[in-house]
């Protein structure tokens, strides 16, 4: 068979959700001139974007602004969107092999690793991402509750997932006012009772994930003074060898933060953010009534392993802290997608370069791709996404190339169309969710916000002008 | 970022010879896997040697019949094994300075994979690059950026 790629016969690739890792394969696939490539995006949320608009913080509005790439990538003539269409539920791996040359799974770590402590299923402990899917109004996470009633919130992790729950539990509901915080979060906001943060870090300084800019701005909060102990914001023996030796100015710098924060007086201003180092949680400790009272921490020591990594080792000190709240931040997985190999120990589809390895032969799995998060595991920036992609993109040409792709019996984009309305009538194109956009923005004008987010499903139908049809959500 | 999130784009097949391989069945896999060394495992899962290209190289030059010895007799036997909680920053300066080119990787008293400087360099490249891009975008605040 000669390879796909053509004017006449293009190649038709399936890109499987609609985050920064599907919208930069995407437009890497669309910018090279080798290959005729038509991409055709799939989402299970009406809206595009992924975690840029459903994982960045409100605050970070900045950051939220690389969506003008995306939608630049998705005015291109050869791009189509089929939101609200979830694979394994509207359309299955089989349908898309039928339809498509090259299929892409790009959808990201959506769910939680857990602590696996006693204690952690406890009502008032949550996951981090569920906070923050709720107050960027996620539609799947719009109900849920969180008691912002307590005083005293530990959060657990020093990633910047966790410096972003810590931040905005802080942000006064005046900061907030001016972003796009779903409206049912800034409401539950506004009433917050939380008066102190803890977020807690397993190693030392050194080892925080978090950016210099993301602590830098802990210590510029209006309302919330930043709390550290010197004692465990010094750099150790290992630690500061291993920095000498790798000369790494970056984690220096993050280290003096952190240490000019252990210097600080309290001002009295009317929150307290509190980092603690080299402490990790053992237990939740309840009420007696199935709630968190407290959580228990025991006191780690640091050391090096072989390769010089540094890690911690709990000393069997434990403490206690009074918290009533507890968020969990200490790392991420993706979910197994129906009918795709799936690695569980990693979260991760296993993949060479990008291409999917069928777990018994270890061989790449014909016309199958993955990116970002479900392709590398849960690390990087937005940006970070770019040269991943167009490491799956250089393997998917090569590949169209030499005519390594499934051979669709109905290739055809009226094909495909045709199958998504007759499984999923409600779908919502790349058109609709400019409209959509539009009436967001429309209303968050004369508040002087980006936007006001639609928060359920069919508040987005209904703004289409597709209520009452059949099938709805 | 650290050492699992680079074996997931690897796959995780790590090609192993006991340490009684001879030295031309080794260059035989080197050559047939396309890769720059093997991982010598005895009865125990821990690696007893690591068989590079270069150590290959080395005793050539010395003895051009030694390809019919065991592997365990130019093995390096000092070897440095990963864990996949490592952080990529400490891994890169350790083989940097070190000069060790692959690095066997265990969870949990199991061989899952080895990573070579090249993998390492390159994932750190590509972290740079995507911290670089982000950072120029919202400075730029462009969409070109």
């Amino acid at each position: 068979m000669t390879a796909p790629g053509t004017s006449t016969r293009p190649l038709r690739v399936a890109v499987i959700g609609a985050g920064p890792a599907g919208y930069y394969v995407a437009e890497h696939l669309l910018k090279q001139d080798e290959v005729v490539v038509e991409v055709d995006m799939f989402d299970r949320l009406p809206t595009p974007y992924g975690l840029v608009r459903a994982g960045v913080a409100p605050d970070h509005q900045k950051i939220k602004n690389v969506t003008a790439t995306f939608d630049k990538v998705a005015a291109h003539p050869r791009f189509r969107f089929f939101g609200a269409v979830e694979l394994g539920r509207h359309l299955t791996v089989e349908d898309l092999r039928a339809h498509y040359h090259q299929i892409v799974y790009a959808t990201g770590a959506q769910t939680d690793r857990r602590m696996g402590i006693p204690g952690e299923d406890l009502a008032g402990s949550h996951a981090a991402t569920e906070f923050v899917a709720w107050y960027n109004g996620h539609p799947d996470y719009r109900d849920r509750r969180f008691d912002l009633g307590q005083e005293r919130v530990a959060v657990v992790g020093v990633g910047n997932v966790a410096v972003d729950v810590a931040r905005i539990l802080c942000r006064t509901p005046e900061e907030l006012a001016t972003t796009d915080v779903a409206d049912h979060a800034l409401e539950a906001l506004r009433r917050s009772r939380v008066r102190e943060v803890y977020l807690l870090g397993r190693r030392g300084p050194a080892q925080a994930a978090f950016t210099n800019p993301e602590i830098k701005e802990l210590g510029e909060l209006p309302d919330a003074d930043v709390v550290a102990r010197p004692e465990e914001v010094e750099l150790d023996e290992a630690s500061r060898a291993a920095i000498e030796k790798s000369g790494d100015r970056a984690t220096l710098k993050k280290v003096e933060i952190l240490q000019e924060f252990a210097r600080r007086k309290p001002t009295g201003k009317r929150r307290r953010l509190i980092l603690r180092f080299l402490v990790s949680p053992v237990e939740l400790v309840g009420d007696g009534q199935g709630r968190v009272k407290a959580i228990r921490l025991v006191r780690n020591r640091l050391y090096a392993t072989d390769t010089g990594a540094i890690q911690a080792r709990p000393t069997g000190e434990v403490e206690e802290l009074p918290v009533g709240l507890v968020f969990r931040s200490v790392g991420y997985r993706g979910v197994a997608l129906p009918g795709v190999p799936f690695n569980e120990s990693w979260g991760v589809i296993l993949n060479e370069k990008g291409r999917v390895l069928d777990p018994a032969t270890r061989r790449p799995v014909t016309g199958e791709y993955t990116a970002g998060w479900i392709k590398r595991g849960p690390t990087g920036v937005i940006g970070t996404n770019k040269p991943d992609a167009a490491e799956t993109v250089a393997c998917m040409i090569e590949d169209a190339r030499r005519a390594l792709t499934l051979a669709p019996p109905r290739p055809e984009p009226e094909a495909i169309e045709h199958l998504v309305r007759e499984r999923q009538p409600l779908y919502v194109s790349y058109d609709d969710w400019l409209k959509l956009d539009a009436v967001e923005t429309g209303r968050g004008r004369p508040l002087g916000r980006p936007r006001v987010k639609f928060t359920r499903v069919e508040e987005m139908l209904d703004a289409l002008g597709r209520a009452g049809r059949a099938g709805s959500e | 970022m650290n050492i699992a999130s680079l074996l997931a784009t690897k796959g995780v097949e790590v090609i192993t010879v006991r340490p009684e391989t001879t030295i031309r069945e080794a260059v035989g896999l080197l050559a047939a896997h396309n890769i720059g060394a093997l991982v010598v495992k005895g009865e125990g899962e821990r690696p007893e040697g690591i068989v590079s290209e270069r150590d290959v190289v080395r005793a050539l030059a010395r003895d051009e019949d030694v390809v019919s010895r065991p592997v365990s007799a130019i093995m390096t036997r000092e070897v440095v094994i990963a864990a996949p909680a490592d952080d990529l920053a400490a891994v890169a300066t350790t083989m940097t300075e070190r000069r060790i080119r692959h690095l066997p990787v265990m969870d949990q008293g199991r061989l899952v994979g080895i990573v070579s400087i090249g993998d390492v360099l390159k994932a750190q490249r590509d972290q740079y690059q995507g911290e670089v891009d982000t950072l120029q975008f919202q400075l730029l605040q462009s969409p070109a950026a």
